[in-house]
């Protein structure tokens, strides 16, 4: 009980500034998400536009080189879709 | 060493021996003699700063921003629409607890377009978390840009400052200043230490977002630093006076016969020098009349004015602004302090509005009405 208070505590810094780098990783976003990219493994030609263009780094290279959305931190913009120029990426409406 | 100089570049000077790293500027007048003085410092090698000629306000003092953040003394100057443009950035500059110190050469605010004194322009942004300080002379404004870093810079605070002076009626006029030189201001004001710098090294994330669970913490942080400035303040006015031999009241306040009055004037700014004139011929009069300066408009002097009020009958607020819908800033602030005390009568007057000269006998007659109901514009 003790230690759960603990972490509840807010670290007051002075301007609010985050000085324990990496927080934005425990932070989770994809439930944020409405829509979900999908990948067509058929259409993909593995160019890596999507990749360069997410703007939360959300997207990996897996080792066969194939790219994959982590979905821990996608939150559906549909950048990647917009971009890809093959058109294998599709939005789908998240299902809750 | 005295020398005679514009007000404006009184400002140019300070902001010299103090030698901030950046100084992004745009100009706009009545502000624009400061700028192009710092501007003249620096192509004549007297002043090693990055001087950022920017597209709008709005840039400058986003510019003075990160220049802070990434652990640099930072100076810049606006007056007037150019600060109205700054507003949503004046917030984040206070909320991220940047010492920025800013000159601002207060003029009116359009419409109908003006370029004339006043103090809306920041009496507007009194909620900004900025300190704001209103001088009355050349000296004044010298010495408070020096004083400005000192006290925002100071760790207990880490707030930015608006050194206000009047547009024209001060930053145009030429009297004679005491110019201290590089090594007593270097004495008296210390290098700037920042709590956090932007540094690959030791990466941090500013202006990161605040969600409702924290937000108001933070919030309250800055009000807390807010009210401790004023001790800083009225500490970094003592030690000034002791370094340079003078100094203005107790820093946030200034009074001028004001011990046995029993009617007193309250202003800001430059026409608390016309109102010692007249203090000075009321009194020849017979009428005991005194002068209460405020200098600090935000952190507010409550317990100086308080002190400084007691056993007055009545006073005057000579407003350069106004609060459309109700009445003058200053005005209000006296009201709501001495609510539910007893204390003298308080009537607000609204002058000197884009530029109109506050004359002696408008302050004679401000005196003379203070029993009168409702707030009296002096045309």
């Amino acid at each position: 009980m003790k230690k759960k208070k603990k972490e509840n505590v807010i670290r007051l810094t002075v301007g609010s500034v985050v000085d324990r780098p990496g927080s934005t990783v425990k932070n989770k976003t994809g439930g944020w998400r409405s829509f979900r990219p999908v990948f067509d493994s058929e259409k993909c030609r593995k160019c890596g536009m999507c990749w360069q263009f997410c703007p939360d780094n959300a997207i990996k290279k897996n080792k066969k080189g194939e790219f994959v959305v982590d979905y821990d931190y996608c939150k559906g913009c549909g950048i990647c879709a917009k971009h890809c120029p093959f058109k294998a990426i599709k939005m789908v409406k998240e299902e809750k | 060493m005295k020398n005679i100089v514009q007000a404006s570049e009184a400002v140019a000077i300070a902001v010299k021996l103090c030698s901030p790293g950046v100084i992004p500027i745009y100009p706009i007048t009545p502000q624009t003699v400061i700028v192009e003085r710092i501007a003249d410092f620096v192509n004549d090698g007297e002043l090693n700063a990055e001087l950022i000629h920017t597209e709008s306000e709005h840039s400058s003092i986003s510019a003075a921003l990160g220049a802070q953040a990434a652990g640099v003394r930072t100076f810049t100057a606006t007056a007037s629409q150019g600060l109205a443009l700054m507003h949503e950035v004046l917030f984040i500059v206070s909320g991220m607890r940047m010492p920025v110190v800013m000159a601002v050469a207060n003029r009116a605010l359009s419409a109908p377009i003006n370029i004339w004194n006043d103090h809306q322009d920041s009496v507007s942004e009194r909620d900004s978390g900025w300190i704001q300080l209103y001088v009355e002379s050349a000296q004044e404004a010298l010495d408070t840009v020096i004083q400005g870093f000192r006290i925002g810079e100071n760790k207990d605070v880490l707030l930015p400052a608006m050194v206000c002076l009047d547009g024209f009626t001060l930053s145009h006029v030429y009297e004679p200043v005491e110019i201290p030189s590089k090594k007593e201001v270097e004495r008296f004001l210390p290098r700037f230490r920042p709590a956090y710098t932007l540094d690959p090294k030791k990466p941090v994330t500013m202006g990161a977002i605040g969600f409702p669970d924290t937000y108001m913490e933070f919030r309250s942080e800055v009000q807390k630093a807010m009210l401790r400035s004023s001790a800083i303040i009225k500490k970094t006015n003592s030690d000034f006076r002791k370094s340079f031999k003078r100094g203005y009241g107790n820093g946030l306040i200034e009074g001028y016969r004001i011990s046995d009055a029993d009617y007193a004037i309250m202003a800001m700014g430059t026409v608390c020098g016309t109102a010692r004139v007249v203090v000075d011929e009321l009194r020849k009069n017979g009428i005991k009349a005194g002068l209460i300066k405020v200098k600090a408009f935000r952190p507010f002097p409550s317990a100086e004015i308080l002190a400084a009020a007691k056993g007055l009958k009545g006073i005057a607020v000579i407003d350069r602004n106004i609060s459309l819908g109700y009445e003058g800033a200053l005005c209000s602030e006296l009201r709501s302090l001495f609510y539910s005390r007893k204390g003298p009568v308080i009537k607000g007057y609204i002058a000197g509005l884009g530029g109109r000269d506050i004359t002696p006998a408008h302050l004679k007659k401000a005196i003379k009405n203070i029993g009168k109901k409702g707030t009296e514009w002096l045309f």
